[in-house]
């Protein structure tokens, strides 16, 4: 019965008004909570949304329009892309996250990128931790024709990126990618190591690093609101990656990040491939979000 | 936040006692506040309806012993019901029993950590249980992956599979089973590569290593920090592969582990298992009553039952 009534049923329904009531917000509201912004979030774009448009007639392809805007305005003030600044020499971007979210591969796409613009790029092999870091991120040296520079394994990944950013000034490149091993943020031991590595590269150049990426899971879901909050507290977060949009997950956590840090979001990852790396988006990401959002309600229902 | 969200909800529970009678009224607002605390712990959000829904109707006319108030009714059936909704009371081993080389299956969404925990479930069959244990990468997508595993299995002292460069995951699969006969291993655990829940040809390529293998676990390997995409993942692996096992990851984090909720939920299979941490000895067995509390955020509806 409701699922007859259910949004993006089709064509037909692109064409067919219905009102918008309590009823038909309630279920906007469960479609941006399936997409991972969070209840709280969600509720209040919903109240937004309910301010300006409560009962008017509307298709549903005017709602998800109007919806997919409403996001969008959360999202456009961090849609701001990763520039290197040509003052530094190199310009130094240290790489962190949880384990697993995509690290050593964005710095693999963005050595690509970077390099195709002709830019010097080199890249440290800062996870001396994980079995088999280093080999991976050679792997992506010789992919992306990009020096990697490594230690022996255990190696103090401090000491290593010192190594690294005086070998790099030394070549002239212009950027240096430091990959770090993942780490959860409430190891506080572990988020140390983090800050070392900062403090010893400072030791050789008091700028560096010129640029903090988080990388993000965008399966994650509400967690990545700590991540964010620990990880910008104890190393300086300047801005976010969010990966594996590629998937059926939407990282509509995202948004929420967003609206409480209002960090910068560079890039999205979209695949495995070193070409897989796109700009972010506010309008694409935020059309995503909706579109998939009621793709899993009708799957879940 | 999660404080002030657990200080509501047993605020509530505190509330219904005061009362001491147990009104549908009564219920359904402490309904509303499990319904939020189960969301911002990732459980899935038709998880979370169905859930509310059974609880709702298990508390509205629940017989209030006149030894408990009406609160701690609630509270209790909550409880109750969470656990079981995660398995019930105790832990569900791995199951080994087929003839042996007996096939272990890794599957699970890229960097959800399936390679660490092959080497974790390496480590602890051959020192626990003192099996023979061979592991074998699938993973010919990832870079250094293979090796990723040999690594592993020496820090484990287990034997993998050498690397031939070339062959596809089914051919991998095949020869490391025929390996397994022939040297006569206990176990042969296969890792596969990290695949999208809607990546249809990869999915069709974990399907034909199982047809070859027929293992006698396929276990889901799943981030604890999963959102709401916890339902098409375990939906997509559970039909394409049948799942008989999940386990869950990086437990050691301060995620809730809403998603332990949901995979229980679509794949029917127990959670066996939790990783601890990034050491090959950070495995451990899953148990739903622990989980619970820490879904709700509430480490404190135990003690309230416990009042009882
Ligand atoms: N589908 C998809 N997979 C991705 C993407 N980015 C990374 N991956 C995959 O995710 C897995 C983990 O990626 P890594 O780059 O090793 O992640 P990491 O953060 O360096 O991991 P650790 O160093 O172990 O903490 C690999 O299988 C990657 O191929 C993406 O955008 N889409
Ligand atoms: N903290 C913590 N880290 C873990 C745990 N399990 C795995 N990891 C880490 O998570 C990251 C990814 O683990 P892998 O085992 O490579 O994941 P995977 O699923 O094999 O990844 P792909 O093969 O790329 O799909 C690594 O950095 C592991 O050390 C855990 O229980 N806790
Ligand atoms: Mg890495
Ligand atoms: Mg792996």
């Amino acid at each position: 019965s409701r699922s007859t009534q259910k949004l993006g049923g089709g064509l037909t329904s692109v064409f067919t008004k219905r009102k918008l009531d309590d009823e038909a917000l309630e279920e906007l509201e469960d479609l941006l909570i399936t997409a991972d912004l969070g209840p709280a979030v969600a509720e209040r774009i919903i109240d937004s949304f309910r301010r300006t448009r409560f009962g008017t007639e509307v298709t549903d392809e005017e709602i998800r329009t109007a919806l997919a805007d409403e996001i969008a305005s959360v999202l456009e003030p961090v849609a701001i892309p990763f520039e290197p600044d040509p003052a530094h020499k190199p310009h130094v971007v240290l790489v962190v996250g949880v384990n697993g979210v995509g690290k050593t591969t964005t710095i693999g796409k963005m050595a690509r990128s970077f390099s195709d613009q002709g830019k010097k790029v080199m890249m440290v092999a800062g996870d001396t931790f994980r079995a088999a870091a280093v080999e991976q991120l050679q792997v992506w040296g010789e992919r992306t024709g990009c020096q990697v520079i490594a230690g022996a394994p255990n190696a103090d990944a401090a000491g290593l990126a010192f190594e690294g950013l005086k070998r790099a000034k030394a070549q002239d490149a212009d950027l240096l990618f430091v990959d770090t091993a993942g780490r959860l943020h409430n190891k506080s031991a572990l988020m140390e190591e983090l800050a070392k590595i900062i403090r010893v590269m400072r030791k050789f150049d008091e700028t560096a690093p010129h640029s903090v990426l988080l990388v993000l899971d965008a399966t994650t879901g509400q967690n990545a609101m700590e991540q964010v909050r620990v990880f910008r507290e104890l190393v300086n977060v300047t801005g976010l990656v969010v990966t594996k949009l590629d998937g059926s997950a939407r990282g509509g956590i995202v948004v929420a990040l967003a609206d409480s840090f209002g960090l910068p979001v560079h890039a999205v990852g979209v695949g495995e491939q070193v070409e897989d790396l796109r700009p972010f988006s506010a309008q694409d990401f935020a059309r995503g979000l909706v579109g998939s959002a009621e793709a899993e309600a009708e799957t879940a229902s | 936040l999660f404080e002030a969200l657990s200080g509501r909800l047993s605020g509530v529970f505190d509330g219904l006692a005061k009362r001491g009678a147990l009104s549908e009224a009564d219920v359904m607002e402490a309904m509303r506040e499990v319904r939020l605390a189960m969301l911002d712990a990732d459980v899935a959000l038709p998880v979370v309806k169905d859930f509310v829904n059974k609880v709702k109707e298990r508390a509205v006319g629940a017989e209030v012993l006149e030894s408990i108030s009406p609160g701690q009714a609630v509270a209790k059936i909550v409880n109750d019901a969470l656990i079981d909704a995660l398995g019930g009371a105790g832990a569900v081993p791995l199951n080994l029993n087929a003839t042996p080389p007996v096939p272990v299956l890794m599957v699970g969404l890229q960097g959800s950590g399936k390679t660490t925990t092959s080497g974790k479930i390496a480590l602890r069959l051959s020192t626990r249980e003192r099996k023979k244990v061979l592991l074998a990468s699938l993973d010919t997508q990832r870079p250094a992956a293979q090796l990723q595993l040999a690594q592993l299995a020496e820090q484990a002292h287990v034997a993998s599979l050498p690397i031939v460069a070339g062959q596809t995951p089914v051919e991998i699969a095949q020869r490391a089973m025929d390996v397994g006969r022939r040297e006569g291993y206990d176990v042969v655990i296969l890792d596969t590569a990290g695949r999208l829940s809607i990546d249809e040809a990869l999915m069709e390529e974990v399907r034909q290593v199982r047809a070859v293998t027929q293992p006698a676990e396929t276990l889901l390997v799943v981030d604890a920090m999963t959102g709401q995409d916890a339902v098409n993942t375990a939906k997509a692996f559970n039909d394409a592969v049948g799942v008989t096992g999940v386990v869950m990851t990086r437990m050691d984090g301060d995620a809730r582990g809403g998603a332990a909720l949901s995979m229980k939920a679509i794949t029917g299979a127990p959670i066996k298992l939790t990783g601890s941490g990034e050491k090959l000895d950070a495995l451990e067995e899953f148990h739903p009553e622990r989980v619970a509390g820490r879904i709700l955020g509430l480490g404190d509806i135990a003690g309230l039952v416990e009042k009882a």
